[in-house]
Parts: structure tokens; C-alpha cells; sequence
């Protein structure tokens, strides 16, 4: 087995979390497809560092995963902000500017 | 048995095993999380694919972030979902309908394009070149290393992400923080209110819910006077959910009374 095994992996795992931001309506099931596009890359990052026996690509990953922490934390504040002025957690009914 | 392995480019064959048993589970896991209707469905099949990742990084020599990843994300961050789920209501479930039309079969050809094109980009870019492994970088232990890196070459990108994970923190707490628009209502106010409504039934209250001697529960209504159930004695969150008893089930004559007559 190859180790850019991984690396396809990888790939497969971003689109599909590319298609569920598209497609899902739920604000918290498209910002879980955000996190498993940012976790997919990350799995480029270390199987990376593996390809080129260099520790900096898991560096890379370890701030990715910190700052997908503090995207996770602000953006499930906006999404109970959204909810409490409007009851609803679907980013289809947010749409105060169209009307 | 590991260096003739890498040699060749090839991983051991333990972790193709592993390979190849675990990525079909995580991307039937991810495409499921795309598929499932509830949210806290997908939740779960999330946790799934992060706990795989872990173990994939664990098996690629990166037993640090495996660790981290198991801590931050399974333990922190699909807490933290799970936590939101709860708050907006699990009962939410998505609708799958598309909203823009034909929406759904771009994004569908649009993502497949994108990861054809990363898979066939990979497999020639990779292709034939040996991975040279994490053996000497690992020679001092894996944590050793990367905090080596960490506190040398990459300290001031660690300040700086110490700061965002600060300013992240207070920026939820400014978000979530709740002004009431109006203030909370006394015991006292609450009172005033019952007895100038414009009926006096309920000023002493609603009665409760039960039919009692017969059933005591809450998903029963109580029985007025005259044998009719009271629907205000029902708490409006089981009335929604439909937990409630017919309490027309608890009377006198439909119960079966034999076994106390033999006695």
C-alpha cells in the first residue's frame, strides 16, 4: 500500500464535505461538513510530513486544528444568535436582505 | 521489517490492513453524514470519521496530534455540536429539498470534478517516489520533536494562535450573552395578571394533570366535574410531542374489577 492512500482519502473526504455545504440546509450540519473539509486537509498535512520526513506539516496541522477550534466556537455562537432572534437553525431562512 | 517496507514506498502490511478495513468505514461514515435527516445523527457519524482520522495519524507516526485530535475534536468540538444540537432542538430535522433549483446536480458535478481531478493530480504527482517516513525525525520521540519545532521556529505563529483562541473565546461569550428586552416578570406581577384576566377559572392555578386513585401520571388528563378530561392540565411540550393518554382508559367501568369481587 502506497502512503498517498491517504492523500486520496483525503480528497474523497473534501468533496464530500463540499457537497454537504452545499446541499444541507441545517447551519450546524454545514458547519460539520466545514470541520470535515478542514479535517481532510489536515490528514494531507500529516500524511505529508510522512511523504517528506519532516515534522513541520504536523506543526501545520496541530494550528489548523486550534484555529478550527476557535472557528467552531464562534460560529455555534452566531448560529444561537440566528436561532434565538429567528427560531431557526436553516441557513435558507436567514435571508433578511432578499425581501 | 518497516525500513524494507518504506524502502519501496510501500507502508507495512499491519497498516494496510487498517488502510483499508478503516477508509471504506469513514467515507460510508462521511457520505452518511451527507445522507441521514436528523442532525444529531450526523453528529455521531461525524464523531466516527474524527476518531478515524485519529487512528490514521496515529498509524502515520503522528501520535501527538492522533491524541490532540481525540481530545479536541471528538472530546471538545462535537461536544460543543452536540451541546448547540440540544439547545436548537434535536426534533429539527432537515429538510433534503432543494431550495435553488438545480442546485443539487451542480454541486454534485462540481464536487465529484473536484476530487477526480485531486485523485488522477495525486496519483501522478506521487506516483513511483518512496516516502522517506518519520523514523529520524521521530528519533527523539514524536512529542519531543514537534515541540522542538513548536517553541523554536514556530513561537511567534503560537502567540499569535493563543491570542485568536482568546479573542475567539470572549467573542462567543459577547455573542451568546442575552440582553432581556424586558424584565422578567415577579411572583408578585404574575399574580396581579391571574386575577385581572378576564375570566377567574384558572386564578387559582390550572388544575393538574392525573386522574386520580386511577392513574397519577402527567401524561394524563385531569377529569373535570362532569367526567370531561381538562386539556389545560397537560403540560404543551408532551400535547406536541403527542405522549398524551386518553383518560377516557381510567374509568370506573372499564376496569376490570373481578379479582377483587372473588376475594
Amino acid at each position: 500500500m502506497d502512503a498517498a492512500n491517504y492523500l486520496y482519502l483525503s480528497a474523497l473526504l473534501f468533496s464530500i464535505g463540499a457537497i454537504g455545504v452545499v446541499l444541507r440546509r441545517n447551519a450546524i450540519v454545514v458547519f460539520m461538513c466545514i470541520e470535515l473539509m478542514l479535517n481532510a486537509a489536515n490528514l494531507s498535512f500529516v500524511t505529508f510530513s510522512r511523504i517528506n520526513g519532516d515534522l513541520n506539516g504536523q506543526v501545520v496541522a496541530f494550528f489548523t486544528m486550534v484555529v478550527a477550534a476557535c472557528e467552531v466556537v464562534v460560529g455555534l455562537a452566531i448560529i444561537v444568535t440566528i436561532y434565538r432572534s429567528r427560531r431557526s437553525a436553516s441557513v435558507d431562512d436567514a435571508s433578511l436582505l432578499r425581501r | 521489517m518497516n525500513e524494507v517496507a518504506l524502502q519501496v514506498g510501500q507502508t507495512a502490511a499491519p497498516e494496510a490492513l487498517l488502510f483499508w478495513i478503516l477508509a471504506p468505514l469513514t467515507l460510508i461514515a462521511a457520505l452518511g453524514m451527507l445522507l441521514v435527516r436528523k442532525a444529531v445523527h450526523s453528529a455521531i457519524l461525524m464523531a466516527f470519521v474524527m476518531i478515524a482520522l485519529a487512528i490514521f495519524y496515529i498509524a502515520q507516526d503522528a501520535p501527538f496530534l492522533g491524541i490532540v485530535q481525540i481530545v479536541v475534536y471528538t472530546g471538545a468540538v462535537m461536544m460543543l455540536f452536540l451541546f448547540i444540537l440540544m439547545l436548537v432542538g434535536v426534533d429539527s430535522s432537515d429538510s433534503l429539498a432543494e431550495t435553488i433549483r438545480g442546485l443539487r446536480p451542480i454541486a454534485i458535478t462540481a464536487a465529484l470534478g473536484f476530487g477526480g481531478l485531486m485523485v488522477s493530480l495525486l496519483s501522478r504527482a506521487t506516483l513511483g517516489r518512496s516516502a522517506v517516513g518519520l523514523e529520524a525525525a521521530n528519533s527523539d520521540g514524536n512529542v519531543e520533536a514537534i515541540a522542538r519545532l513548536l517553541f523554536s521556529r514556530y513561537v511567534w505563529p503560537f502567540e499569535v494562535v493563543s491570542a485568536l483562541l482568546i479573542t475567539a473565546a470572549l467573542g462567543a461569550m459577547v455573542l451568546a450573552h442575552h440582553h432581556r428586552i424586558q424584565e422578567r416578570p415577579t411572583q408578585r406581577q404574575l399574580s396581579i395578571d391571574r386575577f385581572r384576566k378576564d375570566s377567574l377559572a384558572t386564578a387559582a392555578g390550572l388544575a393538574a394533570p392525573g386522574v386520580f386513585a386511577r392513574h397519577n401520571a402527567v401524561d394524563v388528563p385531569a377529569l373535570l366535574p362532569d367526567g370531561s378530561p381538562a386539556p389545560a392540565s397537560i403540560n404543551a411540550s408532551l400535547k406536541a410531542r403527542g405522549d398524551v393518554l386518553d383518560s377516557a382508559r381510567f374509568e370506573l367501568g372499564t376496569v376490570d374489577t373481578s379479582a377483587d369481587e372473588e376475594k
